[in-house]
């Protein structure tokens, strides 16, 4: 794939990606075998991102839309039974216009799109227009509480429920996921407003609870940043187990 | 012919010829439903696999693990006297010695390996034994070296070529064993002499002397089977009457094989289909039961787990685990569509639950994007659960070989019956790369191995220049590769033919010349390095090469990136047009594989620096992975790199060993066998031949490693065959350890 050290216009954001790294064979984000594209750049700060290397927006390299497209087709004969493409990140919607071009030529061959999101983004025309090419959202709630929200990932969570609702209403269908950090957000009391929450949702497929763990530790200290969660053990299995329980889910 | 044994069969052409596909293709039942019909360990199997169990035991305790020796009897088809693991439980009899794991001498193929492995156990030859083979009658290993030139030998001895059967038998014989249970040995007799008939001819040339000779001796071995099997108490000269029996028989002609040859791969075909028309029958006609069915399926693959050779301890260095490849090809699709997988596809299989996982046999599905659902599931979801299970493309092999063809050892494809292989181990084709740079110098020892040829002498490294060196090399080393194994295989013929098994063939037949490679990804990644990047070379006073140093980045095989799988697939396609330029021993067809079994730790230990960075004595990638930890996109990159590799130009296999975490490879059991099959069907769809496919958690065999006594069974996947993973050395467990575990964080 030829790699891009700058672009030239705002012309080039809907032929170009920054890329973070790809995986060929994905097969816990989103249904079936996926080809994930993680795209560099995010604006959150999540505490507990085990992927710290994709927050630069700096970082990553240029490639273009047809050198992805092509990458992605020689996958085919392994997504196209029942897996597709899920975009990934950092935080794959800051490159809004790149993705509507891509996911228009994935819909013209007939593959699954899929967006791996925190939803913290406005709801603008290029994103409604993108969505209306997505067959799926997986979508991170940060946290149910606002102000443990903003402590946790650096946002209040009001962008991100207002996008929830809109791909409710807009009949897009949503596995909510839910990183479970130990002392974070694995508060009882959170989780049933969480419950309630996905319950005012109506194209909810699926919740998917995250267990949270430290491997991703290693990637702040390699760039010479402090781990803010240092002390936080991960989350076990009974957690996961609890958690479930009061969500209700299987 | 008629016999009221093959009442209720369709008739055709099988009747009035050998002929196994046509009865099979005549009377098989195609299953496409899945597993639910499949019965559970009786009683009796229970017991008597415990008993197995025991005498795994002690066999591990024994010194290097070798249980017992019969260190007097020249085995032969019909050496021993019948042995039993315990007569009243065993539904399927006969033992390769009087003993269960007691291992027999075979000194055709060499006395002092013989005489060397017994004293690695602590035991001596007989003397009178020694005395033969020493005095009287000569050997395959004498033969060989009484006739290899020098440059055969250098290019052995610096590990140019390597692992070479010249000193142990060859194998990579399939005996279509079905033939002794569909017609009973006197048929094939009778047609043994037809064909004596055929070559009674006005000239007597060297020609039909020596297939005279062969079928003379084909039918003493068919005596000797007979012979045999009395023993046992069975008269398997007529055709075995209903299941049991023909299981029985069937059994006896591959047991025949593995007492009177210790060749390195026994495999044992593609039964379980042809058997499975002796249980409808008798399903149908209410004289067995499904519980009964499996009994006797898990009663036979339990005497394939006993088989045992005897061998040095250098040989389990180059074939670690005391592997035996009793490969049985299972599935697949016939030529008219219909798919070949039966009910008795899945009981074979099943044995892995009745009995647990195991290396042996070496279940080797055919798979086909077309085979039955319920199939596909039971296979993948086996895989998943024991890790003891490869697969093989059918879609790719049955252009060439039809629908009746087995694989032989690990990735060798040949038609049952009316093909053979002379196996050649493999050439070292990174160290040729290093001879190409250093003009014929050894780069560990200095010394000069190949003629004269002018070493590179810039200080960086030219793409265009290596190339045309290593094309040179490459050249050098066919040649001497192909000589060595026209001396080899002439030699095992005349000294230690495989006359039973060459008896369960047709009188003319495909003979392959099989020679194959290791290193492919250390020599492409070495091309891609000296093409993208710049490589300086590090020599030492001598001139001599010894190192490299790479400035930049360059494209690494298996991450499906044709810069440099474009390399590969030049490579292998340049050496295989090499090797044809010379001619073979009985016009033999030149094949290739691309296969190293456990042995890409060993070359790697006799190869040096390399300039894509890979440091001295490091293993290879086996077969043709990528090296470890240089594919970076995933798992499917790496099986698209590979499934570029071209089948027509390595016909005798390719072969990859896969490993993944099962959380990666999805969150549920359900899913996860979804995605293998869709993974599955996806590498096969792009013309991949081979994958092993594992799935376990590293911790999991770190755990093994210190505590092998909690995994007895444990079973795990390596370059074309399975192993019980605490037999490995340490050495090479830590390379399967260190290899890509493909996983997700």
């Amino acid at each position: 794939m030829q790699n891009k050290q700058t672009i030239k216009d705002n012309e080039d954001l809907r032929y170009y990606a920054k890329v973070h790294s790809l995986e060929t064979f994905g097969a816990v984000d989103g249904p079936g075998i996926r080809f994930i594209l993680f795209l560099q750049g995010c604006h959150l700060q999540c505490k507990y991102c085990h992927n710290r290397d994709t927050w630069d927006m700096n970082g990553g390299s240029y490639k273009s839309l047809d050198d992805i497209f092509d990458m992605i087709m020689k996958y085919k004969n392994y997504i196209t039974p029942n897996g597709g493409v899920t975009v990934s990140g950092g935080e794959p919607l800051l490159q809004v216009k790149f993705l509507i071009e891509l996911f228009t030529k994935l819909k013209k061959k007939k593959i699954h799109t899929c967006i791996d999101t925190s939803g913290m983004v406005a709801i603008t025309d290029d994103i409604k227009h993108l969505l209306s090419l997505t067959d799926l959202v997986l979508l991170d709630i940060k946290h149910i509480d606002s102000k443990k929200c903003k402590d946790l990932v650096g946002f209040d969570n009001k962008l991100e429920l207002e996008f929830a609702k809109y791909l409710s209403d807009n009949n897009i269908p949503i596995w909510i996921r839910q990183v479970l950090v130990p002392g974070y957000t694995d508060d009882q009391n959170d989780l049933l407003k969480l419950k309630e929450f996905i319950s005012s949702l109506n194209t909810v497929q699926k919740v998917e609870i995250l267990p949270y763990h430290s491997i991703g530790k290693y990637k702040w200290t390699n760039l010479g940043f402090e781990y803010a969660l240092d002390g936080v053990r991960d989350a076990n299995n009974e957690d996961v187990q609890k958690a479930k329980k009061v969500l209700g889910i299987p | 012919m008629k016999f009221e044994a093959w009442n209720q069969f369709e008739e055709g052409d099988w009747q009035s010829e050998i002929n196994v596909r046509d009865f099979i293709q005549r009377n098989y039942t195609p299953y496409e439903g899945d597993s639910k019909f499949l019965a559970g360990p009786t009683a009796k199997t229970k017991k008597l696999w415990d008993e197995v169990l025991e005498l795994y035991k002690k066999e591990k305790e024994s010194k290097g693990s070798v249980l017992d020796i019969d260190t007097k009897t020249i085995s032969s088809v019909n050496s021993h006297e019948a042995g039993y693991i315990d007569k009243d439980l065993e539904e399927i009899v006969g033992l390769q010695t009087d003993a269960p794991l007691k291992r027999a001498i075979m000194p055709f193929g060499g006395i002092r390996i013989v005489e060397k492995a017994c004293q690695a156990y602590d035991r001596k030859v007989d003397d009178e034994v020694e005395e033969i083979f020493h005095k009287y009658r000569k050997t395959h290993n004498d033969g060989v070296f009484s006739v290899y030139t020098p440059d055969i030998r250098a290019a052995r001895s610096s590990h140019l070529i390597t692992g070479l059967p010249d000193g142990y038998g060859r194998g990579r014989i399939i005996g279509d064993y079905r033939r002794v249970a569909l017609y009973g040995v006197d048929i094939l007799i009778e047609e043994k002499k037809k064909d004596l008939e055929i070559l009674d001819d006005d000239c007597m040339t060297e020609e039909v002397i020596r297939e005279r000779e062969e079928i003379s001796e084909q039918i003493k071995a068919l005596n000797d089977l007979k012979a045999m099997a009395l023993k046992y108490g069975f008269d398997i000269s007529k055709p075995a009457s209903n299941s049991k029996e023909a299981v029985q028989w069937l059994y006896f002609g591959y047991l025949g094989a593995v007492k009177s040859q210790d060749g390195a791969a026994m495999s044992l075909g593609r039964t379980s289909t042809f058997l499975d028309i002796y249980f409808e029958r008798d399903l149908e006609n209410g004289t067995i039961t499904e519980e009964e069915v499996q009994e006797i399926m898990d009663h036979f693959v339990m005497k394939l787990r006993l088989v045992r050779f005897l061998r040095t301890p250098e040989y389990n260095e180059l074939f670690s685990g005391d592997p035996v490849w009793v490969t049985e090809s299972i599935g697949g699709m016939g030529i008219d569509g219909r798919t070949l997988v039966t009910k008795n596809s899945f009981r074979i299989l099943h044995t892995l639950e009745n009995l647990g996982p195991a290396p042996e046999p070496n279940l080797t599905v055919l798979w086909s994007v077309n085979l039955p659902e319920g199939f596909k599931r039971y296979t993948t979801d086996l895989s998943i659960k024991t890790s003891s299970i490869q697969y093989e493309s059918d879609d790719l092999m049955r252009i060439t070989l039809g629908d009746d063809y087995g694989i032989a050892c690990c990735v060798s494809p040949m038609k049952i019956g009316k093909q053979m292989q002379f196996f050649g181990a493999r050439a070292n084709l990174a160290k040729t790369l290093l001879y190409a740079i250093n003009g014929g110098r050894d780069e560990l020892s200095g010394k000069q191995v190949t003629p004269k040829f002018a070493p590179i002498t810039s200080e960086y490294l030219d793409y265009d220049e290596v190339m045309d060196k290593f094309k040179q090399m490459m050249d050098y080393v066919a040649k001497i590769y192909i000589k060595a194994l026209n001396a080899i295989h002439y030699m095992h013929d005349k000294y230690c033919y495989e006359s039973i098994e060459m008896a369960l063939h047709d009188k003319d037949i495909l003979r392959t010349m099989a020679c194959g490679i290791a290193g492919l990804s250390v020599v492409a990644d070495s091309l891609s390095a000296i093409k993208y990047a710049k490589v300086k070379v590090i020599r030492d006073e001598t001139g001599l090469a010894t190192d490299y140093e790479i400035e930049g980045d360059f494209p690494k095989f298996g991450n499906d990136d044709d810069r440099v799988d474009s390399i590969a697939v030049d490579i292998v396609k340049t050496f295989m047009n090499k090797l044809r330029r010379y001619p073979t021993y009985r016009n033999s067809k030149h094949t290739l594989s691309i296969l190293t079994i456990t042995s890409n730790v060993v070359y790697g230990k006799a190869t040096g620096n390399t300039p894509d960075g890979r440091r001295m004595g490091a293993p290879f990638g086996p077969g043709a992975n990528p090296l470890h930890g240089r594919d970076t996109n995933g798992a499917l990159a790496v099986m698209n790199s590979i499934a570029k590799l071209p089948f027509e130009s390595a016909e005798d296999g390719i072969s990859y060993t896969f490993s993944i975490t099962p959380k990666t490879l999805g969150k549920d059991e359900e899913t996860r066998v979804t995605n293998l099959v869709n993974m599955l069907d996806g590498y096969f769809k792009q013309t991949g031949h081979h994958i092993n496919v594992n799935v376990f958690d590293r911790s999991l065999l770190e755990d093994a490693m210190e505590h092998p006594e909690k995994y007895p069974q444990l079973t795990i996947r390596v370059s074309g065959y399975a192993v019980n993973f605490t037999k490995l050395t340490r050495e090479q467990q830590l390379d399967v350890i260190n290899r890509t575990i493909h996983e997700r964080i």
